[in-house]
């Protein structure tokens, strides 16, 4: 007979180690799903982690796109483990990164044709007001009127599509695009353009920002009594508010900073990768930022690592459907899958499992 | 009677249908929830029933059997959150995230092959002359058979919850699974079947949409109405009636909003889109707020995992 038993604190051993097992049985089991669709599994998980980063044809093209889809995964999710170690679950990244392309790329085509390099920190600014706006929204609902943040902050994302929307086809569309929705490609424009700082790297200033980003968390984490107050109140919320840490201070905080960084990953992707406000540009860094959060374990570090990881398994799956002409949704599902295994693992940090019968309680 | 080019009649019979799935899989979610479980993986359920009931339907040409399918697709679907939370006692908050994001994903690779088809028709019950009274027939008696069946779910939800054992017993599990656990009821395996029953209401609520009221298939179906069905469940206080009220009240700003895009209202379209989003938030806000008045209801060990220590 199987039975659990709590331990006293959490192993470290399993800590470090649950992540990379939730890897490897989701290969496992993605390499069956992909064999269901009639691929070969082993060729298919080659082509997602290995042929990217190795293979001679490939590599030159794939690897600079490393840090270009990492960048904002690792932006955003940095800023949603602050919150969800609080107990705090803004869910709706995605809204608050449309809305920071939105906010700044406005700005900047307000000032179009201005020709000074003040515009693009300009931009950035406004972009990260536009997020940290649009996360305010749940925060205060949630302190004011004690809504629950995980739905309106989700419920959200649909408003920002919808005003995308209408943006790229009205308010923010391109004078010159012949009709065509979409706004001017601000990539181009180059007191606007966020370009690739080294040649064939990848590397653009939203890259830039998430290691800083992540360097300033793990100090917030370790160091800064801020981080100390989050992470109490995550663990014990009882604790928490006898010791003076204000819930209302802490749900605004960790919304405004996930949604300012949410809003930065957008600006910085709609200025440079992107190029332009258009209705489908945003796609769905804001909810695989969830999965790099947890597959980080909400350590910044590990968050660094869990996005090249997931930037990997987007490039790789685009390789996958040129080359074996595996769907994108297979990828999708794979991510998912992904987030499951790790949830599932994750009993063995808190838990022990024990064979045979229970022995006589103490 | 016309009012600026909209029947009412019209729009209280599409008002009706347009709310069947938010209901049915608000009702799946009351019964999760009233079992002490949050699950917020209904957008990934719903979207499973959709395309597990529109492929079923396809395959077989039966509606019928459709809808049996996409209950059983996302039931199958809820046993994975219910093995995740229960058994491995995974947080329910992240598991019911990855239920979604897994669902989208996993219902548009199913979905490659049935993009453009047509599913075969449900028809209406035949209520023979009922339907032919003016306004009333429309309005109640010319519906297909889900309309009826959303709101006999919702009579037996709340009847069952209300008078029943069974009702009580589920209802001592979400409000103290330790009590519960201690009078010797089974907790972990009660919520098992409470998050397989709510996976079921939320495939039927999903292939509806997929089945009448698109009907056709096509990626991010449900649209999230999972997500409203959720906030539908704070909304009624977990009451069933008022669920019904809610679905209702959402599914008439649906309608109102697709009519008013048909008729060319002034406004543009995206701002009527984005109104049942709004409308909902707005209803949240209401519901949550004063002393809490929505929260009081709460089933108190909402979202707790359960460990049997002794």
């Amino acid at each position: 007979m199987i039975r659990l038993e709590k331990r006293p604190s959490p192993s470290a051993f399993w800590q470090w180690a649950t992540p990379i097992l939730a890897v490897i049985l989701t290969m496992i089991a993605g390499g069956i799903m992909f064999a269901m669709l009639g691929k070969n599994p082993v060729e298919a998980i080659r082509t997602i982690f290995w042929d990217p980063l190795f293979n001679e044809q490939f590599a030159s093209y794939s690897r600079p796109q490393l840090l270009v889809k990492a960048g904002p995964l690792i932006l955003i999710a940095v800023g949603l483990s602050l919150g969800f170690r609080a107990g705090i679950w803004n869910i709706g990244a995605e809204g608050q990164y449309i809305m920071g392309a939105l906010f700044g790329a406005g700005v900047g085509l307000a000032l179009y044709p201005v020709e000074t390099r003040w515009v693009f920190p300009l931009m950035v600014i406004v972009g990260v007001f536009g997020g940290w706006l649009w996360a305010m929204i749940p925060a205060i609902l949630k302190t004011r009127f004690n809504t629950n943040e995980i739905l309106v902050s989700l419920l959200m994302v649909y408003i920002a599509q919808n005003i995308l929307a209408s943006m790229s086809l009205g308010l923010l569309r391109n004078p010159e695009g012949g009709g065509f929705p979409g706004s001017r490609n601000l990539s181009q424009i180059p007191a606007m353009a966020n370009p690739e700082l080294i040649p064939g790297t990848g590397l653009h200033w939203g890259v830039i920002a998430a290691f800083v980003v992540v360097i300033a968390a793990y100090i917030l984490l370790q160091r800064h009594i801020l981080g100390y107050q989050i992470k109490l109140a995550g663990q014990a919320p009882r604790a928490a508010r006898f010791a003076g840490v204000s819930p209302t201070r802490l749900v605004l905080l960790c919304m405004g900073l996930s949604g300012a960084l949410a809003g930065m990953a957008g600006l910085f992707e709609v200025a440079g990768p992107s190029g332009q406000i258009s209705i489908d540009f945003n796609v769905g860094y804001g909810f695989t930022a969830i999965i790099v959060a947890f597959l980080g374990r909400l350590n910044p570090i590990g968050i660094l690592l869990a996005g090249l990881l997931m930037a990997l398994t987007y490039i790789g799956g685009e390789l996958a459907s040129f080359m074996l002409g595996l769907p994108a949704a297979a990828i999708q599902a794979f991510q998912g899958m992904l987030l499951f295994f790790l949830l599932a693992v994750d009993l063995l940090t808190n838990f022990r499992i024990r064979f045979g019968t229970r022995k006589e309680a103490l | 009677m016309d009012l600026g080019g909209i029947n009412p009649a019209i729009l209280i019979a599409s008002l009706m249908v347009a709310s069947v799935p938010i209901i049915l899989a608000a009702l799946g979610e009351l019964v999760v929830e009233k079992a002490g479980v949050l699950n917020l993986g209904v957008e990934g359920m719903m979207i499973m029933g959709a395309i597990c009931g529109f492929a079923t339907a396809v395959i077989t040409g039966s509606p019928y059997l459709g809808f049996l399918g996409g209950a059983l697709g996302a039931a199958c679907l809820s046993l994975v959150f219910a093995v995740l939370t229960q058994v491995l006692l995974a947080n329910q908050v992240a598991t019911g995230l990855a239920l979604t994001l897994f669902g989208l994903g996993l219902s548009s690779l199913i979905g490659q092959g049935y993009v453009g088809i047509k599913p075969p028709l449900t028809g209406t019950v035949p209520l023979g002359p009922l339907a032919d009274i003016p306004f009333f027939g429309p309005v109640l008696f010319d519906h297909d058979w889900m309309v009826y069946l959303s709101i006999a779910a919702c009579a037996a939800v709340w009847a069952v919850l209300k008078y029943t054992r069974l009702g009580l017993i589920l209802r001592a599990v979400g409000e103290s699974h330790d009590a519960a656990h201690a009078l010797g009821y089974k907790v972990v395996r009660i919520r098992i079947l409470a998050i397989l029953f709510g996976g079921a209401l939320a495939g039927l609520g999903g292939a509806y949409i997929s089945l009448i009221r698109v009907p056709q298939w096509t990626d991010g179906i449900t649209a999230g109405a999972g997500w409203i069905a959720l906030a539908i469940v704070v909304f009624a206080s977990w009451k069933p009636w008022r669920v019904l009220l809610g679905a209702y009240l959402f599914g008439g700003i649906t309608v109102l909003q697709l009519n008013l895009q048909a008729a060319g209202a002034r406004i543009p379209v995206e701002y009527l889109s984005m109104s049942p989003y709004l409308i909902t938030i707005l209803v949240l806000v209401i519901m949550s707020s004063g002393k809490g008045k929505a929260a009081l209801n709460a089933p108190a060990a909402l979202g707790q995992n359960f460990h049997a220590s002794r």
